[in-house]
């Protein structure tokens, strides 16, 4: 069933990893589908942050900035989270997402993420363990550059 | 208004009073030859020798005079009966009349009490009054002259029946009446002053009420639930006493009469009983006496329970009425009768030496001498606390002047008819009100002075029209007409509606507010039977938007209805029915719940298909959902299934898994199929909707319209390419289809081609006006803040007037939009007068005038420049830059 799948899916995010199935489940479920074509932008750097994104097929190009001072910064695939930053910051987009190639995302309520994940003692712990391994892979990256 | 319940009964009802009177009188000798004619049959009828006898100039024998005396009897029994029937229907009648117009009056006055009398009297006190304080008094009214006539006539009548026989014993039947009519009165002074204690409570528990209704976000957010019952509780408990008071004297004193009742036969049997023994008076006479006393009592019992209504009567009127009589009542004659030619207003508006008060005697306005030029634009500043806004409400003569003089346009604005100012000026203040009703009464509330044009009867809608007229003429309410065209567009300049419709889209696009309109029209219904050239052009924008959407970046954005077609966005129910209710009471569920639809499923061999599917959605629903506290806004926002229901569902469940699906009840097979119903493949992530089962739903598509019993067909409107359907949205009517779930930015991307297709054909406006329709909800509830003041601002501009007083009416909005409104509405009323209080000194810049006040005083005023140089308040407020 797609449901099942979508769970199986999101349980490899290490935010989610400690979640039930049935949370996944529900998160799945409360979720929408939605897909991008080539190019299309899914969420614009300075906008309001309404929703996380999970990219259940296809990859995306993370970039900064507007017009000819656009860079691009990173590319995400099949499996990743985005958007969840400036959800738990209740701040402004960070970055614009642009689909590379068709893709289709898990669109997930900001408000549902937030209380899937502040309501279960376990995501709290995922949450932890997702934020310090993204504080180890930027001090890694600022260690790398300064070397460099 | 008349100071005391008769006056008013005397002076409104006299004619019919005394109708009643009359005829009451009349019914009299008959009332007696009732009471006689018994006598007559038993004593010379039954009883009589010397036959024939005489009767109207007949002769005749025993039998037959007896029998034409029973006829008699009967005819006197019914034309009694007529007599009662005729009067009760006439008081009822009557009284009915007296409380229409009471409370017309009391509804008058409200409408000119000065503004701040609805500080002191609330709402939910008003209602109280007008609605059920005065309700009782409709029925003493009606009865106020002709019961006591009536029942004291009565009452002589058997006395006198009673003297003729005994004059004696008649002295004996009413010895103890004094004692009644002394002691009962005494007695009735406490239960009156308990009955006004009660009219009083009664007031402030409505109060109360009211409170708590208008309070009730404070309530929730405060936890005030407990204090708030606690203060309802009290003024229950009060009126319980009092009432617990009240009925122990009242039924004391029915008690009293009762007692004072008996004891009359008690001495008849005593002492009539020994004058019978010792042969001086008639055993029949005794007993004729005692049967007509057991007459008299009715009578008399009515006459003491009337006195009782009287006083009760006498008081609440007083109570009322009380709180109506209010100093500074708008005079009747500045609201009634309008002036057949209005006064020319040309010049200034000029206060001189002009005092406002508060409540507490403060002076808002102190002592304000100003001029404002009737022509152009005046721009107040000042504290909130500056009486600026109270200067606003005297100009619109919301409110009056304590001390001073004030003239508008060269008259004095106090003798000033209404129709002058409401005619002559538009106000719009932070608080305007939104009536409940649709966007366009609240558009045109500003025109609708006076009736225009006769609202269309047919022969028969005449005839009780005609009969609402003379009723009201009767009641002395207003015989205007609430279904006549009241919105006067010939003030505005314009023939008529269609010649004004320019003029009031421009006033929406002015205030913003068009595109909101627009949006309201895009979700109404229409009428293709009302409106069949719209909706003849509607199709045509569907042809337009379906070539679109061929288009190979648009292809995947909707999903069109196609009768050959599963349709993936729509569900599953929908599907089989391709079609929607047409009257809005109808549900969706009602129709798969219908006996065809089951006759549909089970002739396609689908029941157990759905069945299976609903136990799967309902297993699902329980997975997900089970473990969620019930109230969790997932069910609301998610479910498939009501909290409430889960436990049910997961019986089910058990039921189905122990014992196999073929066990279960009907009733919850029923339930299991109805979730199949509600599913949507493409937003549901529950692919039980394989290709072959979409095959045989498309079949059942087909033989639920084939063989469709007309029970059905007359709530369904089946969607069909080439005709309107009446039961779908404008915008579902344009789009044919469903926007893909799934897709992104599908529903803006649609959106822009709607609108572009709509302004192609030249669609724009009509749709806009199909949104005036939209309702607006109780104090325009339904619209957001924003909304509301660009609805009561359109209102203002709409009626065009000559004179437009604002106090901060776009408070809502944010500073550019309010900015950008602001300088459009000036550059309109640069021909007209504008008088507006602004926050933002830096807009005051814009103005051709401008006032400063401070401390109830305009302590400065002049042209920008001017006062840029010489007034100190306003350099100081205004930004260097400007």
């Amino acid at each position: 069933m797609a449901l099942d799948e979508a769970a199986r899916k999101l349980s490899a995010i290490p935010l989610f990893a400690n979640l039930e199935p049935s949370r996944l489940k529900l998160l799945a479920f409360t979720s929408d589908r939605l897909s991008f074509a080539d190019g299309e932008e899914v969420c614009h750097q300075g906008d309001p942050a309404d929703s996380a994104y999970f990219l259940e097929s296809g990859a995306v190009d993370i970039v900064i900035g507007e017009g000819e001072e656009r860079i691009k910064v990173a590319e995400l695939h099949a499996g990743d989270l985005f958007g969840e930053m400036a959800l738990f910051l209740h701040s402004g987009r960070s970055a614009t997402v642009i689909a590379h190639g068709d893709l289709t995302v898990m669109k997930i309520d900001g408000d549902m993420f937030l209380k899937i994940v502040t309501e279960n003692p376990e995501a709290a712990l995922g949450v932890m363990k997702a934020l310090s391994e993204k504080i180890v892979a930027t001090s890694e990256k600022v260690a790398a550059a300064r070397k460099g | 208004m008349e100071s005391n319940i008769f006056r008013y009964i005397w002076r409104f009802s006299k004619r019919q009073q005394l109708v009643l009177l009359v005829v009451t009188l009349f019914s009299f000798p008959f009332l007696y030859y009732t009471l006689d004619l018994p006598k007559v049959i038993v004593n010379e009828a039954i009883g009589g020798r010397d036959f024939p006898k005489n009767l109207f100039g007949i002769e005749l024998g025993q039998i037959s005079y007896l029998l034409s005396l029973c006829g008699l009897f009967l005819l006197l029994v019914l034309i009694n009966g007529g007599f009662k029937l005729w009067i009760n229907i006439y008081r009822g009648v009557m009284g009915e009349r007296m409380l229409r117009r009471l409370r017309f009056i009391l509804i008058d006055r409200v409408l000119r009490f000065p503004l701040r009398q609805f500080r002191k009297i609330s709402q939910g006190e008003l209602i109280a009054m007008i609605i059920s304080e005065v309700e009782p008094l409709g029925g003493y009214i009606g009865e106020a002259v002709s019961l006591p006539i009536f029942q004291g006539g009565t009452l002589l009548t058997i006395l006198v029946f009673i003297m003729i026989q005994d004059p004696f014993l008649g002295l004996a039947a009413i010895a103890l009446y004094p004692v009644q009519m002394v002691l009962i009165p005494k007695l009735q002074i406490r239960v009156n002053q308990l009955a006004k204690q009660r009219v009083r409570t009664a007031r402030r528990l409505s109060d109360r009420i009211g409170e708590a209704v208008s309070g009730i976000q404070e309530i929730h957010v405060n936890d005030t639930s407990a204090f708030e019952l606690a203060n309802i509780s009290r003024w229950l408990g009060r009126i319980f006493d009092i009432r617990y008071e009240l009925y122990k004297r009242k039924y004391f004193i029915k008690f009293l009469n009762n007692f004072i009742a008996q004891l009359t036969p008690f001495f008849f049997y005593s002492l009539g009983g020994v004058l019978v023994i010792n042969q001086k008076l008639s055993f029949g006479a005794l007993v004729a006496v005692i049967a007509a006393y057991k007459d008299l009592s009715p009578p008399w019992k009515e006459l003491l329970r009337h006195y009782q209504t009287a006083m009760d009567a006498k008081i609440k009127y007083e109570q009322l009425i009380d709180q109506f009589q209010v100093e500074d009542l708008l005079p009747k004659e500045l609201q009634k009768n309008p002036p057949a030619t209005m006064p020319v207003i040309e010049g200034d508006f000029e206060a001189a030496h002009v005092t406002v008060e508060d409540d507490s005697g403060f002076p808002t306005l102190d002592g304000v001498t100003v001029k404002i030029p009737l022509r152009g634009s005046t721009a107040v500043l000042g504290a909130s606390d500056s009486g600026r806004e109270d200067l606003m409400r005297l100009i619109v003569r919301l409110i009056n002047a304590s001390k001073g003089l004030v003239r508008l346009g060269g008259h004095n604005l106090e003798t000033l008819h209404e129709a002058v100012i409401g005619r002559y000026t538009a106000y719009v203040d932070h608080s305007a009100y939104v009536f409940n009703g649709t966007i366009a009464d609240n558009l045109l509330y500003g025109l609708k002075h006076h009736p225009v044009r006769s609202a269309d009867y047919d022969d028969e809608a005449r005839i009780a029209h005609e009969h609402f007229r003379a009723e009201a003429r009767l009641a002395g309410n207003t015989t205007d007409d609430i279904a006549d065209d009241w919105v006067e567009y010939s003030a505005l300049g314009f023939a008529d509606k269609a010649s004004a419709s320019a003029h009031i889209h421009d006033i929406l696009r002015l205030v913003e507010l068009e595109e909101d309109i627009h949006e309201f029209g895009l979700q109404a219904r229409l009428d293709p039977n009302r409106q069949p050239a719209t909706a003849d052009k509607l199709l045509l924008a569907r042809k337009k938007l379906s070539a679109v959407l061929q288009q190979p970046e648009c292809r995947q954005l909707v999903e069109p209805f196609d009768r050959k077609k599963y349709n993936n966005n729509l569900s599953v129910g929908e599907n089989i029915v391709m079609g929607r209710p047409l009257d809005g009471d109808t549900d969706f569920a009602t129709i798969c719940n219908h006996d065809h639809m089951r006759a549909v499923l089970e002739k396609n061999g689908m029941t157990r298909w759905f069945v299976e599917t609903g136990l799967k959605v309902a297993d699902t629903m329980v997975e997900l959902f089970a473990d969620l506290p019930p109230g969790h806004e997932f069910f609301d926002r998610y479910s498939f299934i009501e909290a409430a229901d889960l436990p049910d569902f997961q019986a089910i469940i058990r039921k189905a898994e122990s014992a196999g699906i073929d066990e279960l009840e009907d009733e919850e097979k029923t339930r299991l199929q109805a979730l199949t119903f509600m599913l949507i493949p493409a937003r549901h992530r529950l692919d039980f909707v394989t290709d072959g089962i979409r095959n045989k739903l498309l079949r059942c598509r087909e033989s639920f319209a084939a063989d469709l019993p007309g029970s059905l067909r007359k709530i369904i409107a089946f969607y069909d390419r080439d005709h309107y359907n009446p039961a779908a949205s404008v915008r579902d009517n344009i789009l044919f289809g469903k926007v893909e779930h799934g897709r992104a930015n599908a529903r803006e991307k649609i959106g822009q081609i709607i609108r572009k297709v709509i302004s192609d054909l030249g669609l724009h406006e009509v749709i806009t006006e199909l949104g005036y329709d939209q309702q607006v909800g109780v104090a325009g509830s339904r619209l957001s803040p924003v909304l509301r003041q660009k609805l009561c601002l359109a209102r203002a501009l709409v009626k065009q007037p000559r004179l437009l007083v604002l106090i901060n009416p776009l408070s809502s909005l944010d500073p550019d939009t309010q900015d950008r409104m602001a300088r459009r509405i000036l550059e309109r009323f640069s021909d007209q007068a504008l008088i507006w209080v602004i926050n933002r000194p830096a807009l005051a810049m814009h103005f051709s005038y401008v006032l400063v006040m401070k401390d109830g005083r305009v302590v400065e005023s002049g042209s920008p420049p001017e006062l840029l140089k010489k007034g100190q308040l306003f350099h100081d407020m205004v930004p260097e830059q400007s």
